[in-house]
């Protein structure tokens, strides 16, 4: 209505929030005009209904989840970034150990899920590890590139002034490769995700994962949208926070003005 | 009297090993101490590589460089170098820009922490000196083209080189930026002359203009693999103006290098 206020409303800042309230209202729309039954395409009005009803089991499942996703990130970053700096350091460690990467990127963590469940048996473990091999490979290719790409100038000012493999590294490498690690941070925790809750899926008896199976096989369907809703909220909320870390570490990088 | 700062004898050096590119071949020259000297020719004929090979980032293949008297076989930390490309790290600010070179180079990175305020003071008049007064604590890329250049040369000067490198420093710049630029060399030159510290600058280029007005002799070279093929004095006095450029002895000496790099680039140097 009538607005006074002395700034005018911003709607780049509140079109996230317009766009989600408008999907699930045409959703709701949909969902109602052709009368879908439950167990095809449940309404968000449903799946809310199923949230509050099952609440106790959602968040328990939803901790879990965010737990083994959280635990396999971490061993991720720091695997990765280790890693990704061994790989960088040496072009004779980069020409061998990137095609073996690439090969091992290349498998389907699905198919490595049995393995990890015969070695560790049914439970977390299997979900964290499988969390950190997908997260893994873009956190070690983006410190490596971020090393990479030194510029060769750089690199003849610093040696010519008597700077060792070390100083370098130390002084412009790591420093540089810092946006490209923190930019993949937001990459590998919507991937450590998938990651787990393929896991859960396969081999578990708790997690989101476990939870939509287990709901899938009583014909409840809305419990089912309930675990994805909660995934992808965790997921938006995970997305937010490594964003914002990544600003807050490298703003250098990010001058055009543009991100405030 | 004294030998030269700089020498080269009779130097090749090729690039990638046997069948490599052969960059220059039979190079040679001598850079008296103090002295200013610009080296021109044309593009992709080893300009870059001399450079290299005076500060001992590569090692010749054959013949041998030398710099105050010793063979170089490793990087000579006498030297300050800076390239067209500023290469400022965007992390940093300028100030911690310029100081970077002391966290390298061995005799100053150990007296660094300590004497810490010093070594800001004197970064402090570096600035002032190429018109950067109160831009320390500034981001590079809040600084234009022309004052990052300047904030390069002071990168360049901050450990208090003998010998400064300049490989194309104003090349990407306007021309005015780079006049003024010109002023700064030719001042930071003769100042130190006037301080019992002689500075001795290596200037490549490809602008004639700018190599005559600052250099007092200006190597040309043959096309790849180079060699000097004409060493030219530049006869005019210092402390030189802009308006010497509009003489005509200036433009004449410009004209002869730029018949002989013409000259050059049609006839390559014999051997591959
Ligand atoms: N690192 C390198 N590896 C192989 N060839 C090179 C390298 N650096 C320069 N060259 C070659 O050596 C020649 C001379 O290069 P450079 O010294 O950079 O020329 P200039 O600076 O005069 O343009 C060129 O043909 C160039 O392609
Ligand atoms: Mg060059």
């Amino acid at each position: 209505m009538a607005v006074t206020a002395a700034k005018p409303f911003d709607w780049v800042k509140a079109a996230p929030w317009l766009y989600a309230v408008g999907l699930f209202a045409v959703w709701e729309g949909a969902v109602r005009l052709f009368a879908l039954p439950l167990y095809i395409l449940p309404a968000p009005s449903a799946i809310m209904g199923a949230i509050i009803q099952y609440w106790p089991a959602i968040w328990k499942n939803s901790l879990q989840t965010l737990y083994t996703t959280l635990v396999g990130f971490g061993l991720a970053v720091a695997g990765g970034l280790a890693l990704g700096l061994l790989v960088g350091w040496s072009r004779f460690i980069y020409a061998g150990l990137y095609p073996l990467m690439i090969g091992f990127n290349a498998i389907p963590k699905v198919a490595v899920v049995p393995i990890l469940v015969i070695w560790f048996g049914i439970g977390s473990v299997p979900a964290i590890l499988t969390a950190f091999l997908i997260a893994f490979f873009p956190i070690v290719v983006n410190v490596a590139t971020g090393l990479a790409t030194i510029e060769p100038e750089m690199e003849d000012v610093l040696r010519a002034l008597g700077a060792r493999k070390w100083d370098i590294m130390v002084k412009v490498g790591i420093p540089r490769s810092m946006p490209y690690f923190f930019g993949s941070l937001k990459v590998a925790i919507t991937l450590a995700f998938v990651g787990s809750v393929v896991s859960e899926t396969i081999a578990a008896n708790s997690g989101l994962g476990h939870m939509m199976l287990a709901a899938q096989s009583q014909f409840n369907v809305p419990l089912v949208f309930a675990g994805l809703m909660m995934l992808a909220v965790e997921g938006i909320i995970m997305y937010a926070l490594m964003a914002w870390l990544e600003m807050r570490m490298t703003g250098w990088a990010h001058r055009s003005g543009h991100a405030r | 009297m004294s030998r030269p700062l700089v020498s080269i004898e009779n130097v090749d050096l090729r690039y990638g090993g046997e069948g490599g590119t052969l960059a220059v071949s039979g190079l040679s020259l001598a850079v008296e101490k103090g002295e200013f000297v610009a080296v021109v020719g044309p593009s992709g004929c080893g300009k870059s590589t001399l450079m290299k090979l005076v500060t001992g980032l590569n090692m010749p293949s054959a013949g041998q460089v030398s710099v105050a008297d010793e063979p170089v076989t490793k990087p000579v930390s006498i030297v300050g170098m800076a390239f067209q490309n500023p290469t400022m790290l965007p992390w940093r600010t300028t100030l911690d820009n310029i100081l970077l070179p002391l966290e390298i180079v061995e005799r100053h990175r150990v007296r660094l922490r300590a004497f810490k305020a010093d070594y800001i003071a004197k970064a402090e008049t570096l600035l002032a000196t190429v018109g950067l007064k109160g831009f320390g604590a500034k981001f590079p890329w809040q600084l234009s083209g022309g004052m990052q250049q300047r904030a390069n040369l002071c990168r360049a000067l901050i450990h208090e080189p003998e010998l400064l490198m300049l490989d194309e420093p104003f090349g990407a710049l306007d021309a005015f930026t780079r006049e003024e630029l010109w002023c700064v060399i030719r001042d930071l030159h003769q100042d130190s002359a006037a301080t019992g510290h002689p500075v001795t600058i290596v200037l490549v280029t490809h602008d004639l203009r700018e190599a005559v007005f600052l250099a007092d002799r200006i190597f040309v070279m043959s096309a790849r693999p180079g060699r000097i093929i004409e060493t030219k004095t530049v006869p005019f006095q210092r402390p030189r103006a802009l308006d010497v450029m509009y003489t005509p002895e200036f433009n004449g000496i410009v004209h002869d290098l730029r018949a002989l790099i013409a000259e050059a680039r049609v006839q390559p140097a014999e051997a591959v």
